[in-house]
């Protein structure tokens, strides 16, 4: 070991954990071009076998983290369903930023 | 022009995304080592609007016909097909420097890349920076890609989404067959890398999961070269990115040599304590 060795560390580990992060949105987004549409109709899909809403009332957002994506989805429930049925929050799915997607803690809020 | 084969030859392309990597600097040194070797070798320049192949291989002046002019049945290949002085199997098409990229059409570029296959053993298109038409139909018909790029963070992630466009528009791509593909790291500065100043190869190789052509290091000789016209491997065959070229030019024709990382010029810490590099 010399002096040498205590000045190795340097910037080249910094930008290879930013190009990977970077690029697996990059590929996830080339590969998957219309993933936000694809996902807004099967999570209408599923969620309208339980609740009526309006399709025009529905917000689905893609949102970037540094290391994670968020998938925010807010749906306006029409008034005169029941008190049950309404879901009061927006709720929110991470996106862990490749293929897979998971529901985390937030339940739907009755 | 003679020496037809009966072969169909190899399209090439060398592409990179991000402009100013060493795409026409790589094109003109591999062609010019395929050459060197005994290979038929067209250089293509698909570089409408900003040609400069024929300026790396010193052949500005000798520009009558382009790529655009075989393609609108102005001329044929024959008028436009640039014969290099220094070797007899080296041609160079250029492409237009008065047109825009959309002269470029798809059937056009097929029937010039097919006539070329019959006549060369090699064909190397030289694509343009970017994504778009120029630089798609550059490997459009490409058997093989050299992909060029920096251990740097823009060069690789523009590496990364070229990588993606040739698995999906690629003629090869679209008939399911596979493409090879070759990563070609230019401008590598050892003594930085091993202060970890600069992306390693290791660390390239693993973002990209690419096959390893060759690493050019970084070196005077390369502006030496183009400054007076010439492919490096031709204007100083013993320097150090000109035998790296040849290493990669024979690797490309399937020769089973192993890569060396460049060790480059000692620094001066290194001088030093009188250190090799890592």
């Amino acid at each position: 070991m010399s002096l040498f060795h205590f000045f190795r560390r340097g910037s080249a580990p910094i930008a290879r954990e930013r190009l990977k992060i970077l690029l697996a949105h990059d590929r996830m987004e080339y590969s998957h071009p219309d993933l936000l549409g694809v996902l807004r109709e099967e999570i209408l899909a599923v969620i309208g076998r339980h609740v009526s809403f309006e399709p025009d009332n529905v917000r689905i957002r893609l949102g970037r983290c540094k290391s994670t994506s968020t998938l925010a989805v807010d749906i306006e429930i029409p008034n005169g369903c029941r008190q049950s049925d309404v879901i009061a929050r927006p709720n929110r799915l991470t996106f862990d930023g490749l293929v897979n997607y998971m529901s985390t803690k937030n339940q739907w809020v009755i | 022009m003679g020496g037809v084969t009966d072969e169909l030859g190899r399209v090439l392309v060398v592409t990179s995304g991000k402009g100013g990597v060493g795409k026409t600097t790589s094109t003109a040194a591999l062609g010019a080592a395929l050459a060197h070797d005994g290979q038929k070798v067209v250089v293509v320049d698909f570089d409408v609007g900003l040609r400069n192949l024929d300026l790396v291989m010193g052949a500005e002046r000798r520009v009558v016909f382009d790529l655009i002019n075989i393609i609108n049945g102005v001329a044929k290949l024959s008028q436009a097909l640039i014969r290099d002085k220094r070797l007899e199997n080296l041609y160079l098409l250029p492409a237009s420097q008065t047109r825009d990229k959309d002269a470029l059409t798809e059937n056009g570029v097929a029937k010039v890349i097919e006539e070329l296959r019959t006549k060369f053993d090699w064909v190397i298109c030289d694509s343009p920076a970017g994504i778009e038409r120029g630089a798609t139909l550059a490997m459009r018909y490409a058997d093989a890609a050299v992909i060029v790029t920096n251990p740097e963070v823009s060069s690789v992630r523009d590496a990364d989404r070229i990588i993606g466009l040739l698995d999906s528009k690629t003629v090869k791509a679209e008939r399911g067959e596979h493409i090879d593909k070759h990563l070609l790291i230019t401008r590598y500065d050892s003594s930085r890398a091993a202060r970890g100043g600069m992306l390693s190869i290791d660390d390239v190789l693993e973002i990209l999961s690419c096959p390893l052509l060759g690493i050019i290091p970084e070196s005077k000789e390369v502006l030496l070269a183009s400054n007076v016209g010439s492919p490096v491997t031709l204007n100083n065959a013993m320097s150090a990115p000109a035998r790296a070229y040849f290493d990669a030019a024979h690797r490309l024709k399937g020769k089973d040599i192993p890569i060396v990382v460049p060790t480059g010029s000692r620094g001066f810490l290194k001088t030093l304590f009188g250190r090799k590099a890592a």
